[in-house]
């Protein structure tokens, strides 16, 4: 209540005088977006080789859309350990359930028929 | 101050209320007491209503189509004739009323997914964590009490779609409470919606109070209270919730493809090709592995979930009345840590048998033999834990005793299934059924039975009956064992589980068509035993009839605690006053030593108190 | 004791309670989306043939502009009241909640689109692929084209030799199966419309708190305006997150 200003100084958050520097960021991580979007739409027009290729190269455009989104917006570059450490063990985990349901549909006895 | 009624009121702090009425009090309350408590009564009303369905279950095994006593006419009038057969005599007139195989299935179905789902995670997690934890970590209540009190509602919910699916026409869920497809799905009755419906609540529940959980450790621990100083009843709950968070979203998701299955007609789980009049034109193109795997993600996690807790209750009553340390701290929470994170890449030893390839077969073997390490390493520090102490043998004392040999038996019994050539031949046997209730009964259920024991004096002030405590323990213990002893031997034997009438069909079938009397059937000894294990069964409820007195009467007549700590315990939640109040403690405790310090050298008392701070 | 670390943070972890909170549950909603995406990639591997083309690139590609938009507006908001100016707030995070109106609208629009998007399997063998524009009791009218075979109906990709949309009147009588394209249609609907509607209700309820925030939150920002902010900011990370999801559901649905 009225500590809430003495609070504030224990906050980790960047004071207001820096706050024009983090805006101009947020407006060229929106432009990077907007960029992004368009070259998404724009390379699934052109043949890479495969399809495989293709979908490599759209997931790793929105990958960096993605990085951007969650490092800037959401303040992820500048986060606290114990939050990376969450994170990563969701990634990992869920890395696992992917590869790993993936792996055992690629993988059955010879000759026989999985669907 | 001394408070004596067992519901804490407005104490400490009354900055921000006053008297609340009975409603904010004890329904819709965020004080994270009040809600371990309704958890905890509700919970226990499920896991005697989920006990009841297994006797009915029990009865029909043993005494397949014969009338069911005392309930048989009630559960006709619920459930109609379809469910419940009328069972004729001689003369044609009825005389009593028997369970179809098709209300079996769905007693099945709804034991596991009760017992499990809305009886134990919420007894083990929800209420013991929601009591215990601030108290021992030293915190004012828990981080986020409004999404605290929005999770039990949330499972209330989900526990009412749940019971009243027994209701509707077609009756409950029937495919088991691993609702596999196409089963699941081709199903003509909503059993199987509603279930889905609830488990989203139930989810929810559990996603809410995990999120809950964690933010409370992490970021509400009293100064001093280091990581390491945590009780490890602490450390249990914080890898539980994490289990949780985790490994519940994708069986949501996999519930919600179900669902569309079952109401928007969509094929995510049904294959090309499958004729089954109930479904009508599907698309097909869907995989049944697909929900098997998003199924077992969680399936696994969950018997962490449903084990974890319950050490971590062992591991504190061990200390306290052995008056020594526990040995091991930290080997227990390394432990503990390596069973959560490896507990996410073992799901796939539930599904040996459906034709996976050797690979991957054997990388999920590997893993569960890993993760059996970090088990024993546990069991082990528990066991020389024993060791030199001067062991007080009261109620909670005996129910933890019995948990480390009955979860030694669990667990071991465990390493045939994990492998998956001796899999192959006991995989959805009676084994299995034997395996996992020793260790989730005589287990997990003995340890919350201490617990209760256990914590009973700082909820309401009193202890109860050390006799009826005594009676109630031997009658579980004899009973449990000889109720799941004898699966084993049937299991190993090849009789399989989920059978309506206990293998009886099948045995008759074969024996007619070889002429012969045992060989490639069950042998009547073996089928005979169903009616010992109902009996059995019927003995461990009615020992629980003591259990339920004695919890009721000490409220108000047990033997006065006579102090806010009778157990002489040194963790901060028997550092408060009995109840303890709104808010807790007055003012953050600091904690100054670590959880276990019993006969210190020196010290003039046998136990420390985490807050007593060092002597000058 | 008043529960601590509410505004100011907790020295050793550097984080507030509500920010744990929110992050623990957008670990939880990464596993439920990735076990979704999981599902996608395997029913596309195991089909025999999958659709392509079916959906509308160009209001897709809007809908991603607008969901970026209406990202950098929340972050606007939450910075805005950093910097002490809550009529900015206000007016950040009302463009915020008309980007996520559009969003909606435009998604009942591609919905309702599959709706009334029919395939028409003839007795003879032929199947008719589009839109109903007339629904009599003995004939209906479709405006699409004749399709040769199967393949034709999925797979619209680079098709320079598809015939225009034109009205084709079919008598009921000569209908084996009709059915449109709802979820039921095939394993491609079916994840579509799983994946967006689940999508849809995360947008819904963000927009839900978002507005709760923006309509009621003048009392909360005089009375304490720091924990006000982090309560914004909080609804921010999860709006931010919806949006993570559309950057990845965009490209998987209606372009490979």
């Amino acid at each position: 209540m009225s500590e809430s200003q003495a609070k504030s100084q224990t906050h980790a958050q960047p004071h207001d005088e820096h706050f024009s520097h983090h805006v101009r960021r947020y407006l060229y991580v929106f432009y990077a977006l907007l960029f992004g979007t368009l070259i998404t739409v724009g390379a699934s027009f052109i043949p890479f080789g495969s399809r495989g290729a293709n979908i490599a190269v759209a997931l790793f455009i929105a990958g960096g859309k993605a990085f951007l989104v969650a490092g800037y917006f959401m303040h992820l570059i500048s986060e606290r350990k114990m939050i990376y450490g969450v994170l990563g063990f969701t990634a990992f985990f869920f890395a696992g359930l992917m590869a790993l349901t993936l792996w055992s549909f690629a993988d059955f006895p010879p000759h026989t028929i999985t669907h | 101050m001394q408070a004596t009624h067992a519901i804490p009121h407005s104490g400490i702090h009354e900055e921000h209320h006053e008297d609340a009425g009975f409603w904010r009090t004890y329904v819709f309350s965020t004080d994270h007491k009040v809600i371990g408590i309704q958890y905890g009564v509700t919970a226990l009303c499920f896991l005697f209503f989920g006990f009841l369905l297994m006797l009915m279950m029990r009865w029909q095994i043993a005494h397949p189509n014969a009338p069911l006593p005392l309930f048989g006419p009630l559960l006709h009038s619920i459930v109609g004739d379809q469910m419940a057969a009328g069972v004729k005599n001689a003369a044609g007139s009825i005389i009593g009323y028997s369970i179809t195989p098709t209300l079996y299935n769905s007693f099945g179905a709804m034991h596991g997914t009760i017992m499990v789902f809305l009886a134990i995670v919420p007894l083990a997690f929800a209420a013991f964590g929601n009591y215990v934890v601030p108290l021992m970590i030293g915190a004012p209540d828990m981080c986020f009490p409004r999404v605290n009190m929005a999770s039990y509602q949330s499972y209330v919910v989900g526990g009412i779609i749940m019971l009243v699916s027994f209701f509707i026409p077609g009756g409950a869920a029937q495919a088991g409470w691993t609702s596999y497809s196409p089963l699941a799905t081709s199903i003509a009755s909503h059993g199987q919606t509603f279930w889905l419906i609830g488990m989203i609540f139930l989810i929810t529940s559990s996603l809410l109070g995990a999120v809950n959980f964690i933010a409370t450790i992490i970021q509400l621990r009293a100064p001093g209270m280091t990581w390491m100083r945590l009780p490890f009843f602490v450390w249990a709950q914080f890898v539980t919730a994490f289990l949780l968070l985790l490994a519940f979203p994708p069986l949501e998701a996999a519930g919600v493809m179900q669902l569309m299955d079952k109401v928007a007609h969509t094929s995510f789980f049904l294959p090309t090709g499958l004729a089954v009049g109930t479904l009508g034109h599907i698309s097909g193109g869907g995989s049944p592995l697909l929900w098997q795997h998003l199924f077992w993600f969680l399936g696994h996690p969950e018997v962490y979930v449903l084990i974890l807790p319950a050490i971590g209750i062992v591991a504190e009553v061990i200390a306290n009345n052995t008056r020594k340390p526990i040995w091991g701290y930290k080997s227990l929470v390394y432990s503990a840590l390596t069973i959560g994170f490896l507990s996410f890449i073992v799901w796939a030893h539930h599904m040996y048998l459906t034709g996976m390839g050797i690979r991957v077969a054997t990388f999920f073997q590997t893993t569960t033999m890993i993760i059996s390490i970090p088990s024993v390493i546990i069991l082990t520090c528990l066991f020389l834990s024993l060791w030199g102490g001067s062991i007080r043998f009261n109620t909670p004392m005996l129910f933890v005793m019995a948990f480390l040999p009955m979860f030694g038996i669990g667990g071991l019994t465990g390493l045939p299934l994990g492998f998956n050539f001796s899999d192959l031949h006991l995989h959805d046997t009676y084994y299995v059924i034997a395996h996992f209730h020793y260790i989730v009964a005589p287990g997990t259920i003995f340890a919350l039975f201490a617990g209760i024991y256990y914590w009973y004096p700082k909820m309401t002030g009193r202890m109860m009956n050390e006799f009826w405590g005594r009676v109630h323990f031997w009658l579980s213990l004899i009973c449990m064992n000889l109720i799941f002893q004898p699966m084993f031997a049937q299991g190993m034997a090849g009789m399989i589980r989920r059978m309506s009438d206990g293998g009886a069909n099948y045995t008759a079938a074969h024996n007619t068509a070889t002429g012969l009397e045992v060989i490639g059937g069950l042998s009547d000894s073996l089928i005979r035993l169903h009616v010992f294990i109902l009996w059995a069964a019927v003995c461990l409820g009615l020992a629980q009839i003591p259990f339920i007195i004695n919890f009721f009467w000490s409220i108000k007549h047990g033997k006065p605690a006579g102090s806010d700590n009778p157990w002489n315990a040194t963790t901060l939640e028997w550092q408060t006053p009995t109840p303890p109040p709104h808010g807790n403690f007055a003012k953050a405790p600091i904690v100054y030593r670590g959880p276990y310090e019993y006969s210190v050298p020196g010290h003039a008392t046998d136990f420390t108190p985490q807050n007593e701070p060092d002597k000058a | 004791m008043e529960i601590p670390y509410t505004t100011e943070v907790r020295k050793d972890t550097g984080l507030y309670n509500a920010k744990v909170g929110i992050w623990l549950f957008l670990a939880s909603e990464v596993m439920l989306f990735g076990a979704l995406f999981s599902s996608y990639i395997l029913l596309r591997v195991g089909a025999v043939e999958w659709p392509y083309g079916w959906l509308n690139i160009p209001l897709g590609t809007a809908n991603t502009l607008v969901l970026i938009t209406s990202s950098i507006t929340t972050v606007m908001a939450w910075a805005s009241l950093k910097m002490g100016n809550f009529g900015r707030f206000k007016m950040y995070h009302a463009i915020t909640l008309c980007c996520a109106l559009t969003f909606l609208g435009i998604k009942s629009y591609e919905y309702h689109d599959k709706f009334i998007h029919y395939q028409v399997d003839l007795k003879d063998g032929r199947i008719v692929d589009g839109h109903m524009e007339e629904n009599n009791k003995d004939e209906i009218v479709i405006l699409g084209r004749y399709a040769k075979n199967m393949h034709d109906v999925l797979d619209l990709h680079e098709r320079k030799d598809l015939a225009k949309p034109a009205p084709i009147k079919i008598e009921r009588s000569d209908i084996a199966y009709m059915e449109n394209y709802g979820p039921w249609h095939n394993t491609y609907t079916a994840i579509y419309f799983t994946l967006t509607g689940l999508h849809a209700l995360h947008v819904i309820g963000g927009a839900i708190v978002i507005f709760y925030l923006w309509a009621f939150g003048g009392k909360m920002w005089k009375s304490d305006p720091e924990r006000f902010t982090n309560r914004v900011e909080i609804s921010g990370l999860f709006w931010h997150f919806v949006d993570l999801v559309w950057i990845f559901l965009f490209p998987v649905l209606y372009l490979l």
